[in-house]
């Protein structure tokens, strides 16, 4: 396992070698650096604790996260993340040099909030027919049965917050990665806003 | 840091500027095998789309008595030379309706004065 963090950017096209266009998503991966290890016989587990988006004004940080910075000696992040991965020691920096063209990653993020919406969005209900005197529209329907269960199923599909909640995607591949600005596209879009914070992984 | 920027910035600046209705001609790189050859499209100018890097182009010619019609992305790779061969004079954005003429009624009045035409000859 393989990991760092990054921030959406945007999406535009590039240019492929046989001429065709690309869909891409650019990153700003990187650079981490591992703000903490956690040992199995000191935590219980191994891991490391990466920082991303460096806080470069002091006021900015509060007095609990400052002391856990300085413990390491490192300048403050907005984002931290403990990855399963090994490898790395403390202080070290995690470049995005670590993906390279080709591969398949995972992406994670936090998806676009949608506010509350109905089944039919939420859950890909077909809903009603819009004319010839329907009265039945965008509702859910029935939502079970009566003398058995006599309640609603757990799970069952209703009416709620839709959004604003953990997604990844997995199979993307890395398009391009130039290290010099830390910038990572890779093909198709993925989860979130522009400017949302993504976990960039890769199995094995 | 603009990291839009920087991938965007790459694509290539040197191209001519031409209007709906100027007919162009394009080096369309061809790849045969392994062997690469340049294929020129000659045609109309009947629409461009799109702003930025995201820009496209549609050409339109009649090759023996058959319309047809190719559309580019602007700053494409595949396309190796532009050179702008008559301006014309058009009153609207898109030209589609030289799709439903013929003949002489399908041709677009040259500009009065044309700056292509002048270099050119």
């Amino acid at each position: 396992m393989k990991s760092m963090l990054g921030k959406k950017i945007g999406m535009t096209q590039i240019f492929g070698e046989d001429g065709r266009i690309i869909p891409v998503t650019v990153i700003e991966a990187g650079p981490c650096r591992v703000v903490q290890v956690r040992e199995a016989d000191k935590d219980g587990y191994s891991a490391l604790q990466l920082g991303f988006d460096e806080i470069r004004k002091k006021k900015n940080v509060s007095k609990a996260m400052l002391g856990h910075f300085t413990k390491s000696s490192l300048p403050a992040f907005r984002l931290l993340k403990e990855m399963k991965m090994e490898g790395f020691n403390l202080g070290d920096t995690i470049t995005v040099e670590l993906f390279s063209k080709g591969e398949k990653v995972s992406l994670t993020g936090t998806s676009k909030g949608k506010g509350f919406q109905g089944v039919m969005k939420r859950h890909h209900y077909a809903g009603g027919p819009a004319s010839h005197g329907s009265m039945f529209y965008r509702a859910p329907g029935s939502i079970g049965s009566s003398s058995f269960p006599s309640r609603v199923w757990k799970n069952k599909g209703l009416p709620g917050h839709m959004g604003d909640e953990k997604a990844t995607v997995k199979n993307i591949e890395v398009v391009e990665v130039k290290k010099e600005q830390n910038i990572m596209l890779v093909k198709g879009a993925v989860p979130g806003a522009n400017g949302g914070y993504l976990i960039i992984s890769k199995e094995g | 840091m603009d990291a839009m920027g920087v991938v965007e910035g790459g694509f290539k600046k040197d191209i001519p500027s031409f209007r709906i209705g100027d007919t162009i001609r394009v080096g369309i790189k061809v790849i045969e095998g392994d062997k690469e050859r340049l294929q020129p499209f000659e045609g109309i100018v009947i629409a461009r789309k799109g702003t930025g890097t995201r820009e496209m182009f549609t050409m339109r010619k009649i090759s023996y008595g058959v319309g047809v019609e190719r559309i580019f992305p602007l700053y494409s790779p595949m396309i190796d030379s532009f050179e702008v061969i008559k301006e014309g004079r058009v009153r609207r954005a898109k030209i589609y309706y030289l799709r439903g003429k013929k003949g002489k009624a399908a041709k677009v009045k040259e500009k009065a004065f044309s700056a292509a035409a002048h270099t050119t000859t």
